[in-house]
């Protein structure tokens, strides 16, 4: 089966990526660094998640690598090679 | 809503469960201190083996904003599934499970947010759409929106009953049902798989600025989204939920 009939959104991700951020983040805008497009996170395509260690976050555009984030009992691991700035709003 | 705070799990009790085809059904939890939700969002359900191994699924919340202090998923049941084959066959009224939510700021819609709307479900991707439209319902909401909902045959459309009263209300929501595999002989909906041909036809124009929402397997997800950017809708205004390559 080809890989794009198994991913799905950023947005299936949003309670794991609360747990590092203690927020929701797939409100949040985000620009990716190989082709700079912006859109939500929640609107990545999303690889690897829930049946793998963590979760591949790759653009929607292009398809550049974004973000991995891998966790563990213990530890999360989080890698945001491909994020250029994410836009969070509504904290105080 | 945006506020730190951690994502609490939450032991949720079963209080109800339905049938609504014979691979989904509609459970009901009581959530002690639920903060409330919006229509679109989704809880991550956790179940833990006695040996202490665990598996963990995202549900749409199916039920309304207004519904407060429950909260209802419509589960389908995938055979070989860790979670659902316990939810839709094993769980009873009154059995526990852990739950975490609401999650997703993304894929939700809210009867302030006032331009057309469009939703366009395969399967069980009705469920998130069927919470914005109980939305809707509830807060005697007028704006216009169109449903186009897929399904194998009439026995697989969830929630048909309420669609068909939701529709014959006369508030402005209009539902355009499609059969893929079987159809009763009187059927007068479409009978073919979503295309570009009949997505032109339900959709607003590109000029009504609609607001779509897309939910079901990946492959069906990828190719509505697709033709609805091909006719000419803002990419940023067409959001998507897949549900991986089956659906559930």
């Amino acid at each position: 089966m080809d890989e794009t009939q198994l991913r799905l959104d950023g947005n299936a991700c949003g309670g794991l990526l609360h747990e590092i951020f203690a927020t929701d983040l797939t409100a949040a805008r985000c620009a990716c660094s190989t082709c700079g497009a912006v859109g939500q996170v929640g609107g990545q395509h999303l690889y690897g998640y829930p049946d793998g260690p963590g979760a591949v976050l790759r653009c929607s555009d292009c398809d550049g690598l974004l973000l991995v984030l891998v966790h563990t009992v213990d530890r999360h691991r989080l890698a945001m090679p491909g994020l250029v700035w994410v836009d969070v709003e509504g904290l105080s | 809503m945006n506020q730190p705070a951690p994502l609490t799990w939450r032991v949720a009790t079963v209080a109800e469960k339905r049938p609504e085809t014979s691979s989904a059904t509609t459970l009901v939890f009581d959530v002690p201190d639920w903060p409330g939700h919006l229509a679109g969002q989704h809880v991550d359900v956790r179940l833990t083996a006695e040996d202490g191994y665990q598996a963990q699924r995202s549900y749409s919340i199916a039920s309304s904003p207004e519904d407060r202090g429950r909260i209802a998923l419509t589960i389908e049941r995938l055979d070989d599934g860790e979670v659902s084959p316990y939810l839709v066959d094993e769980a009873r009224i009154g059995d526990q499970v852990e739950l975490r939510g609401p999650i997703g700021g993304y894929f939700v819609w809210d009867v302030d947010m006032a331009d057309p709307l469009l939703l366009v479900a395969g399967g069980s991707g009705i469920s998130p759409l069927m919470a914005m439209l109980r939305h809707r319902a509830a807060r005697s909401s007028m704006i216009p929106a169109r449903l186009l909902y897929s399904a194998r045959s009439y026995e697989d459309l969830i929630y048909r009953a309420e669609l068909d009263r939701l529709a014959a209300a006369g508030d402005g929501l209009e539902t355009f049902l499609t059969l893929t595999r079987s159809r009763p002989p009187s059927w007068t909906g479409f009978g073919r798989r979503v295309d570009r041909e009949m997505l032109a036809e339900v959709a607003w124009r590109p000029e009504r600025r609609q607001l779509a929402f897309i939910c079901g397997p990946t492959p069906f997800v990828e190719a509505a989204a697709g033709h609805l950017v091909e006719l000419g809708h803002e990419a940023a205004r067409v959001k998507t939920e897949r549900f991986g390559p089956t659906g559930g």
